[in-house]
């Protein structure tokens, strides 16, 4: 049921008709493809690809751009907890002095009340001696009336004296 | 499998119109799935733009595993078109073969020798056209001299040699392909047993066909890509 012919190349005739027909087609057929296939597709491929790179580019300078300013936050937050660390240091210190400061003004000042207090005790006490004179003297004149209007033994002026001055320190 | 090619004669040529017809036909399959696929381009692609791009870059490799992108970039449409055409020629001939009154119609196009020469001798044409463009005259001619004198027969059988191989490889794969399918379909499959016999084994030579149609195609670009490198970069 087969001939040869079949298996022998060309046996059906040479038709040089179909080589130029395929040539043609093929040309046909590239440069259509060139221009409604592969020329867009290869446009679009490429137009991504500038559009990847871009983005990457455009990651890569964002990143750089956090890193920095993550840098300059931390830079500042180092500096406000340094600012503040010396404002509590000021404080204290400040504090302490003013502490010093309150506790030598009372110090002074009681030294001052109790100098004063004691100078008011002075003169109290002078005011008091001289009261206490004033007092004697009256009596003396109280009791020089008394020794005129009677006329008295040693001893009894001398009883008399005695009388007279513990009634003065009761007085007192 | 004993039917004739419908010849006619035109313009004092002969044309073999199932050739006329099959490669029209594979043409517009390839030209309709190309535009049709790239007809909605998107910065993200989506269905067939997806396979389109994998075809791209897929040939990219295939160009840029012989030679540098510099010099291969201008072979890119080429590769993409001409691995299209072939491997759309290879499936036409799988599905059904049509005969209308003794005359062989529905075929793969590369299942015709002339097809495949015609191709071959193109794509071997075209290394020599871009060799002597990118390198120049001089250094083209001298290359047949290289790495020794003496090779220059081997170079000049060479030439020969790669075309015939080329063309009549894939040629005789699909053709093979075909007549086994033929095989098959028509003359084990007689009667109810042969029906029922003839089933796997047709189910299986399909699957390698198409295998076989796909690898063919590969092979195809990837050859033109070995030859034209072999022109036109300067460190072979």
């Amino acid at each position: 049921m087969f001939t040869l012919d079949a298996f022998v190349l060309g046996a059906s005739g040479f038709s040089e008709g179909d080589i130029l027909f395929q040539l043609a087609m093929f040309i046909i057929l590239l440069a259509l493809l060139k221009k409604f296939a592969w020329g867009p597709l290869m446009g679009i491929m490429k137009q991504r690809e500038d559009h990847i790179a871009g983005e990457i580019e455009a990651a890569e300078k964002s990143r750089t751009e956090a890193k920095q300013q993550l840098e300059e936050q931390r830079q500042l937050l180092k500096e406000a907890r340094q600012d503040a660390q010396e404002l509590i240091e000021n404080a204290r210190k400040q504090g302490d002095a003013q502490r010093e400061e309150i506790v030598l003004a009372a110090r002074a000042e009681s030294e001052r009340m109790k100098e004063a207090t004691l100078r008011e005790i002075e003169t109290e006490k002078d005011q008091a001696v001289a009261a206490l004179r004033e007092q004697v003297a009256t009596l003396s004149v109280l009791v020089a009336s008394k020794v005129i209007e009677k006329e008295l033994t040693v001893a009894e002026q001398q009883q008399l004296i005695d009388e007279t001055i513990a009634k003065a320190g009761d007085l007192r | 499998m004993n039917h004739e090619a419908p010849l006619a004669e035109f313009l004092g040529l002969t044309f073999n119109l199932s050739n006329v017809l099959m490669i029209t036909v594979a043409s517009a399959i390839v030209f309709l799935i190309a535009v049709l696929s790239t007809r909605a381009l998107a910065m993200k692609p989506t269905g067939m733009q997806n396979f389109m791009e994998w075809i791209m870059d897929f040939v990219r490799n295939i160009i840029k595993s012989n030679m540098d992108w510099k010099t291969g970039g201008s072979f890119h449409i080429l590769g993409i078109t001409l691995i299209m055409y072939v491997a759309i020629s290879n499936f036409l001939g799988l599905p059904f073969a049509i005969t209308y009154d003794h005359y062989l119609w529905w075929k793969s196009p590369t299942a015709d020798p002339i097809v495949t020469m015609t191709l071959a001798v193109m794509v071997i044409a075209l290394t020599h056209y871009y060799g002597i463009r990118m390198k120049g005259f001089r250094e083209y001619g001298k290359d047949f001299f290289r790495p020794m004198g003496f090779l220059f027969p081997l170079k000049i059988i060479e030439e020969f040699a790669n075309t015939l191989t080329l063309g009549l490889r894939l040629y005789g794969n699909i053709y093979a392909g075909e007549i086994l399918l033929g095989l098959l379909a028509g003359s084990l499959a007689t009667g109810f047993f042969g029906h029922i016999a003839a089933v796997i084994p047709t189910l299986a030579w399909l699957g390698f066909s198409v295998f076989i149609g796909g690898i063919q195609a590969f092979i195809f670009v990837m050859l033109t890509m070995v030859y034209m490198a072999h022109k036109v970069s300067s460190d072979h």
